[in-house]
């Protein structure tokens, strides 16, 4: 019988290594002035140095080097005071150059970590990711394979190059291998790019969207039996492309391997890719060993080498780290844990963040984004974000907190924004919405009410204080709910003498 | 003793894709045995003191700002290719590989 995951995680112990490959937001390519803008016609965005022309010769873009430092120092790493670029050597046409250019023995940052942290059954626990290196490189271009049905290599009568992307800056950060995550490996890996795609976000050096693939990852895990202390053959699932998939890739590769072991098999040293729709890995292209890439330091640039005072300027421009974001906004506040979590997975913590800076109530912000527009937004399947601004959303907020709305009728405004009516100030104008909060037009609302129902006045004034109720409902009725009830309930008792 | 072995040289013909007869690998074995050992001379010379370098002159830090200059036309980008289509660099199968 198969075994299941938690079978394979009595007799034998992960070891994950994840490596992250992201591209950079910045205007141009790593060693050309191409754009870098996503989504354009094929081979738009392509020049004699990104196509590789003879004669050609490219220069680093500085804006990447700053980038670079601000992930490594994010990332508690050394950064190299002399680093260099290194051609990797492969035939495969998605580099027109016939190599890539990259950096091998001499990587910008070395040598940092990242904590994470994940809900175990013995509550919340820490673990240490470390980090091996962070190096520069340039991303590949895009091929279309035709011919086949599948789109894939195999059966292919020739193949489609778009060098659009060809050239646009590439991060790849390797961890170190993380031993002892044990059967929260999956978990674990997860935690750690999620938490990467945050800091990543946060230094605003890239747009880490993994649909887009502009973050993708490489998830690497072995296993060994328990006690053994020796290290197993690893796989490397390759380009998994959400942080649902990291956690399932590294879950099903365990159980395959698990099972190859306990049939007697050796697990192959290969790539694997990753399949969304059963969660399982299929084997990819056999990997060449990294000497038959043939680096060599790369003669057509020269060395980088950042002053230690410009590392340190860029060090004090680095942002507060996102988990601790998180718990100082939770603590100022005052949100449950379970609220907050909420927020984070809607990816609405900048948003809320942004619509309390402009004086709202962090609770009514909170409650506005994920309640009503995040319910429209999900009917649409549209981001929030997309329906209305955090000034909008501060607005409506403060003109119910000095009494110009009630709820009900900033629900119709949030309503009417949304809808395109205009800003809430002109929905309010257009719909008629404003609070009747004249004394006078309440007084007479008040007084017809009392001459429609003299009886239950009456018994009011003989103190069935909750007959009120009923007086109170007919003047809201008569001011179109545009009063505010507690202001009535308030002018009707003192008029009967209550 | 070889400094490289004709096994070595035809292991990198395949990196290269480069088809080579026994002839030509026997050839350009002993060939690129007299280049390594030249190389080795070259570095029997640079002792200890000196690092090894990548890159003739002194310098270092040469970057360009982060300023989009125009792209070439789609045309002249694929004007030297051997083959196209819909706007795109078109190139053989590729053999042996799955992604
Ligand atoms: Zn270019």
């Amino acid at each position: 019988m198969a075994l299941t995951y938690d079978d394979v995680i009595a007799k034998y112990e992960p070891t994950l290594g994840l490596e992250v490959h992201v591209e950079l937001n910045t205007n141009t390519k790593m060693f050309c002035g191409c754009s870098t803008e996503f989504g354009g016609e094929p081979n738009t965005q392509t020049c004699p140095v990104c196509l590789g022309l003879p004669g050609s010769l490219p220069v680093v873009n500085e804006v990447a080097i700053e980038s670079a430092i601000k992930i490594g120092l994010a990332l508690n790493c050394s950064i190299a005071p002399f680093s260099r670029f290194a051609r990797k050597n492969y035939f495969y046409p998605d580099m027109p150059k016939d190599f890539q250019i990259s950096q091998y023995d001499e990587p910008i940052c070395v040598n940092g970590f990242l904590d994470v942290e994940i809900d175990t059954d013995e509550g919340v626990k820490t673990f240490r990711v470390e980090i091996e290196r962070v190096h520069m490189e340039e991303d590949t271009g895009k091929s279309l394979h035709v011919g086949g049905s599948t789109g894939r290599i195999h059966g292919a009568e020739y193949s489609l190059l778009d060098y659009n992307r060809a050239g646009i800056p590439l991060m790849e950060i390797v961890t170190k291998m993380i031993p002892g995550t044990e059967k929260y490996a999956p978990q674990v890996a997860r935690a750690y790019v999620t938490e990467l795609r945050d800091i990543l976000r946060s230094l605003g050096v890239s747009d880490v969207k993994m649909e887009q693939g502009s973050l993708r990852c490489d998830a690497n895990v072995s296993l060994s039996p328990r006690g053994s202390g020796t290290l197993g053959t690893r796989s490397e699932t390759k380009n998994v492309n959400s942080l649902r998939s990291v956690e399932r890739a590294i879950h099903g590769e365990m159980i395959r391997q698990g099972n190859r072991l306990e049939n007697g098999e050796r697990i192959i040293q290969e790539t694997r890719h990753f399949l969304e729709e059963s969660g399982e890995t299929r084997p990819g292209r056999s990997k060449e060993t990294a000497e038959d890439y043939r680096y060599f330091q790369e003669p057509d640039l020269v060395p980088v080498a950042p002053d230690a005072s410009w590392i340190e300027e860029i060090r004090a421009t680095l942002p507060e780290r996102p988990s601790v974001r998180r718990k100082r906004l939770q603590t100022e506040w005052a949100v449950p844990e379970k609220e907050m979590t909420a927020m984070i997975n809607a990816e609405l913590l900048d948003t809320v963040e942004a619509t309390v800076k402009l004086g709202a109530d962090p609770t009514k912000a909170r409650t506005w984004w994920l309640g009503e527009i995040s319910r429209v937004a999900n009917e649409k399947e549209v981001e929030a974000i997309s329906l209305m601004t955090p000034a909008q959303v501060a607005e409506i907020i403060l003109l119910v907190a000095s009494g110009e709305l009630t709820d009900k009728l900033a629900r119709q405004v949030v309503e009417g924004v949304i809808a395109g009516e205009g800003t809430p100030r002109e929905v309010i104008e257009k719909r008629g919405l404003k609070v009747v909060s004249d004394d006078s037009a309440l007084m007479a609302a008040i007084e017809a009410a009392i001459a429609s129902q003299p009886d239950t006045a009456q018994r009011v004034r003989d103190g069935n204080i909750p007959a009120a109720g009923a007086l109170i409902g007919a003047v809201m009725k008569a001011t179109g709910g545009q009063a505010d009830a507690a202001r009535v309930r308030e002018l009707l008792l003192k008029h009967l003498g209550q | 003793m070889a400094a490289i072995s004709r096994d070595e040289v035809a292991h990198l013909a395949r990196l290269a894709r480069i088809e080579m007869s026994s002839e030509e690998l026997d050839h350009l074995a002993s060939e690129l045995d007299q280049i390594l050992h030249a190389v080795d001379r070259v570095q029997e010379a640079a002792k200890d003191d000196v690092p090894p370098t990548s890159h003739p002159l002194p310098l270092k830090n040469v970057t360009r700002p982060d300023v989009v200059i125009p792209s070439l036309s789609p045309e002249d980008a694929l004007s030297g290719a051997p083959a196209s289509d819909e706007q795109r660099f078109k190139v053989p199968q590729i053999l042996g590989d799955a992604e």
